[in-house]
């Protein structure tokens, strides 16, 4: 991991996405630096703004969703302030996407190489359909799925195989960052560890920098090198993979962790978090895990905590001061 | 827990597979999915039995079929000994009083135009066990016991107005009214954020306790059954491949799809590795299953013979059973 300059940097990220009944601040306030090599788990439960941030990178927000305030640097860039033409040439070969449903992001018409010789040429038209379809064979091949299958039609295959052509599509144009959205959510067990497994020799295959966005913790934990535990649309904590594990400072990387289930512990009972997450139209006043919170103090209820350092990672909670 | 409650013997399922007309008459034999293929097992009363396999391995059918919300191809349900299917009209009906459902998405079963306190009561006024205030104290003792308190303030309360938690809670709520005995919970807390699992879990761990309650807990996931289930059978492709009391199927899995499938569960230990590799490849069709063992295409232990012989299942003691004849004999 090269930890020089980063090679993406969110500086206080701010997504709103404005409703009838007020304005939901999905991402608030979140700064984050990504190097180069590095597999960030992004994680979460629903609503706490691990998708949103995801889409934010490479602008692909849906409206009314907008980028309030604050800075995304790739390689020195800011992408929030890029022009179209600038923006498009950056999407799909430098940072590319996948996401949760490989069903609903493939065309149900189209072969799958109609879906490869089109995300090629689309960036660069002077690819001939052949060639592009040469590219195609030797990207699945890395997959483990026959060239020939090229000409079959998204039904025609398993919920596995569709995920794997989706990292086919996100990978065939050389990308080096990849932002993965839960990408295994959809998919069993078994196929989920394949897939993971699959990620893990990509990555130095391709020597890509990934995010994989996921509300597993137990998912992330052998493929992270560093983790960032978001809740109620900003940072709980953010730290090396191993270290969160072994001594998570913030109360709810705490009630997270004791509450997936560990088939090789032998623990009789799971243990639960009191209260449900916070409402983003209305976020509580100080920090937003507060009315949940077993340790919560008089300051707690007022002041937003900063990220405090501790155990070499960063923890947003006032315990640490 | 030596009283029988339900005994399920030998249900299949094939659904015939819609073609269109011309096919219909050029091709000779209806083709069928065959989403169950002759499971059997018994529940005793208290007990909670985990129905463990991946999507397509017929663990919601047999579910829908024991709640004869499907009628069975073959195959017969017993409860309390009496067959299922000689149930008629009346007698049903007060059947299915006793035997409930909790389904998987709280978001598609509940009317989003029915209030909580209707929802819930509405199952007392189908089966004429109150009505009027009797009802409403019978729906509101029912909140408070699964945590929907304060009940007063959540009653007239709409599902969109609810967290998913709270949701769930009141399709648990919703099934127990009725004072059921057997609850069939199909993927019961899938859809649910983790935080919230534990809790439902939690709260359907306490409502066994309190209503004694039988579950069937149908389900993909092999860790959470560690909470809940006595005993735990492992479907694949229709069939069950093993079955038996959890902690020894955890401890000493013997079909080689049971130990695969524990050791897909994801572990959250940055230092855990796996020790064998993932098998390759997913569930084939039912339409068309492997011959011989269903899983010996996938299988790392896979002899020629495993594509010959059908495998049964063969008890090894204690109530633990597996259909493996590599691991058996």
């Amino acid at each position: 991991m090269d930890t020089g300059s980063p090679m993406l940097s969110l500086e206080d990220l701010k997504v709103e996405f404005p409703i009838s009944i007020g304005t939901v601040t999905a991402v608030n306030g979140v700064s984050l630096d990504l190097f180069q090599g590095e597999v960030m788990g992004l994680v979460g439960e629903s609503g706490c703004g691990k998708s949103t941030l995801g889409l934010s990178i490479p602008r692909l927000l849906r409206p009314p969703g907008r980028i309030a305030s604050g800075r995304i640097l790739y390689r020195g860039r800011d992408i929030v302030r890029m022009g179209k033409r600038e923006l498009l040439s950056l999407r799909g070969s430098k940072i590319a996407m996948i996401f949760q449903d490989p069903l609903t992001s493939l065309n149900p018409l189209y072969s799958i190489g109609h879906h490869f010789v089109e995300t090629v040429r689309a960036h660069d038209g002077r690819v001939s359909r052949r060639e592009a379809l040469g590219r195609a064979a030797s990207v699945l091949e890395s997959l483990g799925i026959a060239a020939e299958r090229l000409d079959e039609f998204p039904h025609q295959m398993s919920g596995g195989m569709r995920q794997r052509i989706m990292i086919g599509l996100a990978l065939i144009l050389s990308p080096d960052l990849l932002i993965a959205d839960e990408p295994t959510t959809a998919l069993d067990v078994i196929v989920e560890a394949q897939f993971l497994d699959l990620l893990d020799v990509l990555r130095k295959q391709y020597n890509l920098t990934i995010i994989l966005i996921t509300h597993n913790l137990g998912n992330v934990a052998q493929l992270a090198d560093r983790i960032t535990v978001m809740y109620g649309g900003t940072i709980a904590e953010v730290g090396p993979a191993q270290s969160i594990f072994d001594r998570p400072l913030h109360p709810y990387t705490q009630g997270l962790l004791a509450s997936i289930p560990n088939i090789r512990l032998d623990e009789p009972k799971l243990k639960t978090m009191a209260g449900s997450p916070p409402d983003l139209v209305d976020p509580p006043a100080g920090c937003v895990f507060h009315p949940r919170c077993p340790q919560v103090m008089d300051t707690c209820r007022q002041d937003r905590p900063p990220l405090f350092a501790r155990n070499g990672h960063k923890a947003a909670c006032w315990l640490y001061r | 827990m030596t009283e029988e409650l339900i005994r399920v013997e030998n249900l299949t399922m094939h659904f015939p597979l819609q073609k269109g007309l011309l096919a219909n008459i050029f091709t000779k034999g209806k083709r069928f999915v065959r989403a169950v293929d002759g499971v059997s097992f018994s529940l005793c009363k208290g007990e909670v039995l985990g129905l463990v396999g991946e999507s397509g391995s017929g663990k919601t059918t047999t579910g829908r079929m024991i709640l004869r919300l499907l009628e069975p191809t073959s195959g017969e349900v017993f409860y309390r000994g009496r067959a299922v299917s000689s149930y008629a009209g009346r007698a049903m009906e007060d059947l299915r009083e006793k035997m409930q459902v909790i389904f998987q998405d709280p978001y598609a079963s509940l009317s989003p135009r029915m209030s909580v306190g209707d929802a819930i009561s509405h199952p007392l006024l189908i089966h004429g066990l109150a009505k009027g205030s009797g009802a409403r104290d019978r729906t509101l003792a029912m909140m408070e016991a699964v945590g929907l308190s304060p009940a007063e303030f959540l009653y007239k309360k709409y599902p969109h107005q609810l967290s998913g938690g709270q949701r769930q809670r009141v399709v648990i709520a919703r099934a127990l009214v009725t004072e059921p005995d057997f609850v069939v919970a199909d993927e019961p807390i899938a859809m649910a954020d983790v935080s919230v699992r534990a809790m439902i879990l939690e709260l359907m761990i306490r409502c066994r306790e309190m209503f004694d309650l039988t579950y069937l807990f149908i389900t993909h996931d092999l860790a959470t059954c560690k909470y809940i289930c006595d005993r735990i059978a492992i479907m694949y492709l229709g069939k069950i491949v093993e079955i038996g009391p959890m902690k020894e199927v955890f401890a000493n899995p013997v079909h080689p799809y049971t130990a695969t499938l524990l050791e897909a569960i994801p572990v959250p230990d940055p230092r855990y590795r796996r020790t064998h590799p993932m098998p390759k490849g997913e569930i084939p069709s039912p339409i068309n299953p492997p011959p011989g063992c269903a899983f010996h295409p996938r299988c790392p232990l896979a002899e020629p013979s495993c594509r010959l012989n059908e495998q049964h299942l063969v008890d090894l003691g204690s109530g633990h059973k597996a259909a493996c004849s590599l691991k058996t004999l």
